[in-house]
């Protein structure tokens, strides 16, 4: 969709703006470019609706080179979204959002339907605002209609620089909300240029993380914050969110003792057992603790009256079972998915080792929680 | 009894005192509208090519400080005397308040919004007429305003070219030493400049964003 084939951008013979980067954005795709004041990120953005030429390189849209084509027209297909809104103060909120369609010549039937509609998506009911002038609207409500204005020509790409950063928290949270919301719908290939590493990791795709203009992590929230390339990523991330991911417990720390029981023991038996332990299943096991069942405290009494029958005609063979190799987050997905309160832990040669329940991942993640309010630091803005 | 004579007086004078208040109406318009078609485009210009701003600016105000008697004093040498070297003088004198307020207006336009307008592909003509110019309009009608009022004032010495007008009537009120003939020319000069700027001020409000 959009590509940069080593594009540079050069001030005064030295100053490398931009320098030789490359970046490959997909049709539909939420980018957010993000780094430190003067890391080129803007840049990189203006040079894709040529606000800013390119010293060297080419920038495809769709293929073509956008050097070659006239940027007045270039433009009207990328919508922009600005920092400081930039509606025009002078125009009704219904003639700031028609300007692009009014540029491109529709007619106005066209035009007045598509205002419509689009304040209607951002919850401003057109009748109500459609004639109002952009002062008599709160910062919150203006950066909705300059959104809505980036999106009245229908452009396929939409390019937003630090939309919501001047506004108050609040307003932040909820534009953040309903961008998200509206690109399910919209679904354009939007590039997104931040200093607000929550910002970019709520609604991005993929996250370009950009220093002393090179592009130098380019790949999804997760990815980054797992693997980041390099210590400037990840002290730019936030060394505690980092840790959080890192410090997620294993297995082996979250697994408790089981109890088992072996295969030919008898129903009364086991029953005697479970009430002993206070639980609802026994894992059985074989002489060399290899994990055969489960056998539940429901089938068990089931089958009660039947004298000859042992645990291993009741239990079940089929269970959901998690290595001890794998990881805590495999283990929650297993629990969730399957809709189980327990997963027996086994090692490579299938030997049962432990049991993690849904209470004792709570229990973890309870004293998780605790241990990192001691030492929860926030990250801020860096500034641009 | 010196009112009396002084209506009487209007009344004698009543011809001459239009005919004064004509001339001057037309001195003050021509010079305007020839300062305007000077002074608006090149203080647009001036924003479009900022490095000259600084010199054609200067060069504006090296003008206004000569005094306008002295201005018309110039005209004369060059242009001989009468209604054209008074326009010449008069539409210099207007230069610079439009000029100033022009190139100051746009470019204090609010970045963003030029910004905004260019970023969504406005071509820089539409940039200037859908945004800068009507958003610099309240700034450029009070350099038009400014203008205008000094151009009247000054219009009076254009009597002394020969260019007629107002100052006509004043000089001779001066000349002869008779205060009812001066107020006579004095008085519609004033109310003519008072008349002017309220006249602009309603565009002003009624053109205003």
């Amino acid at each position: 969709m959009i590509i940069f084939k080593n594009v540079s951008k050069i001030y005064n013979d030295d100053f490398h703006a931009v320098d030789t980067i490359d970046l490959h954005i997909k049709e539909g795709e939420f980018i957010a470019l993000i780094g430190p004041s003067g890391s080129g990120k803007s840049t990189t953005m203006k040079m894709i609706n040529r606000l800013i030429e390119a010293t060297s390189g080419t920038i495809l849209i769709h293929g073509q080179d956008i050097g070659d084509q006239d940027p007045v027209l270039l433009r009207r297909n990328i919508g922009y979204v600005i920092q400081h809104i930039g509606l025009l103060p002078h125009m009704t909120i219904g003639k700031n959002i028609a300007l692009v369609p009014n540029l491109k010549k529709w007619d106005k039937a066209r035009c007045d339907k598509r205002v419509d509609e689009l304040l209607e998506m951002v919850g401003l009911p057109a009748k109500e605002y459609k004639n109002r002038f952009p002062a008599e609207l709160s910062g919150g409500q203006q950066q909705r209609v300059g959104v809505i204005r980036a999106l009245a020509g229908d452009p396929p790409i939409v390019l937003m620089d630090e939309p919501f950063s001047a506004l108050d928290p609040i307003s932040r949270e909820q534009l953040q909300d309903e961008l998200l919301n509206l690109q399910t719908k919209i679904r354009k290939t939007i590039v997104f240029v931040t200093h607000d590493i929550d910002e970019a990791i709520k609604l991005a795709d993929r996250i370009g993380i950009m220093q002393d203009g090179k592009l130098i992590q380019f790949d999804t929230p997760e990815q980054i914050l797992r693997h980041p390339v390099n210590e400037f990523v990840r002290t730019f991330f936030g060394a505690d969110r980092m840790n959080q991911v890192e410090s997620l417990p294993t297995i082996e720390e979250v697994m408790i003792r089981p109890i088992s029981s072996f295969p030919k023991r008898g129903l009364a038996e086991s029953l005697i057992k479970m009430r002993k332990y206070k639980i609802d299943s026994l894992l059985v096991i074989d002489r060399n603790e290899i994990f055969l069942g489960v056998a539940g405290v429901g089938e068990i009494q089931k089958n009660f009256s039947n004298e000859t029958m042992v645990l291993e005609d009741v239990m079940k063979k089929e269970v959901p079972t998690v290595r001890l190799s794998q990881q805590l987050d495999d283990a929650i997905n297993l629990i969730s998915e399957n809709q189980v309160a327990f997963l027996p832990v086994l090692d490579e040669s299938s030997k049962l080792k432990g049991l993690i329940t849904r209470a004792s991942l709570v229990d973890v993640m309870a004293s998780q929680l605790r241990s990192n309010n001691n030492g929860v630091a926030s990250f801020g803005g860096e500034g641009s | 009894m010196m009112f009396n004579n002084f209506l009487v007086m209007l009344q004698n004078r009543w011809p001459e005192i239009m005919i004064g208040t004509w001339e001057h109406i037309q001195l003050t318009l021509v010079a305007l509208f020839i300062g305007n078609l000077i002074a608006l485009p090149l203080g647009i210009l001036l924003t479009r090519k900022r490095n000259l701003a600084e010199a054609v600016i200067g060069i504006t105000s090296v003008f206004q400080t000569i005094p306008s008697l002295a201005l018309l004093g110039f005209m004369i040498p060059f242009f001989g005397i009468g209604f054209g070297p008074a326009i010449v003088a008069l539409s210099i004198y207007a230069l610079l308040p439009i000029l100033r307020n022009t190139y100051t207006g746009i470019l204090g336009v609010n970045q963003a919004v030029v910004d905004a307008g260019t970023g969504m592909g406005m071509t820089s003509r539409q940039v200037l007429f859908m945004i800068e110019i009507p958003l610099a309009l309240p700034i450029i009608m009070a350099g038009i305003r400014t203008a205008t009022v000094m151009v009247i004032g000054v219009a009076t010495l254009a009597a002394l070219v020969g260019a007629g007008g107002l100052g006509d009537i004043i000089f001779r009120g001066i000349a002869m030493a008779r205060q009812d003939l001066i107020l006579a020319g004095a008085i519609p000069a004033a109310l003519l400049s008072m008349i002017f700027d309220y006249i602009l001020k309603r565009i002003e409000i009624a053109v205003q964003p």
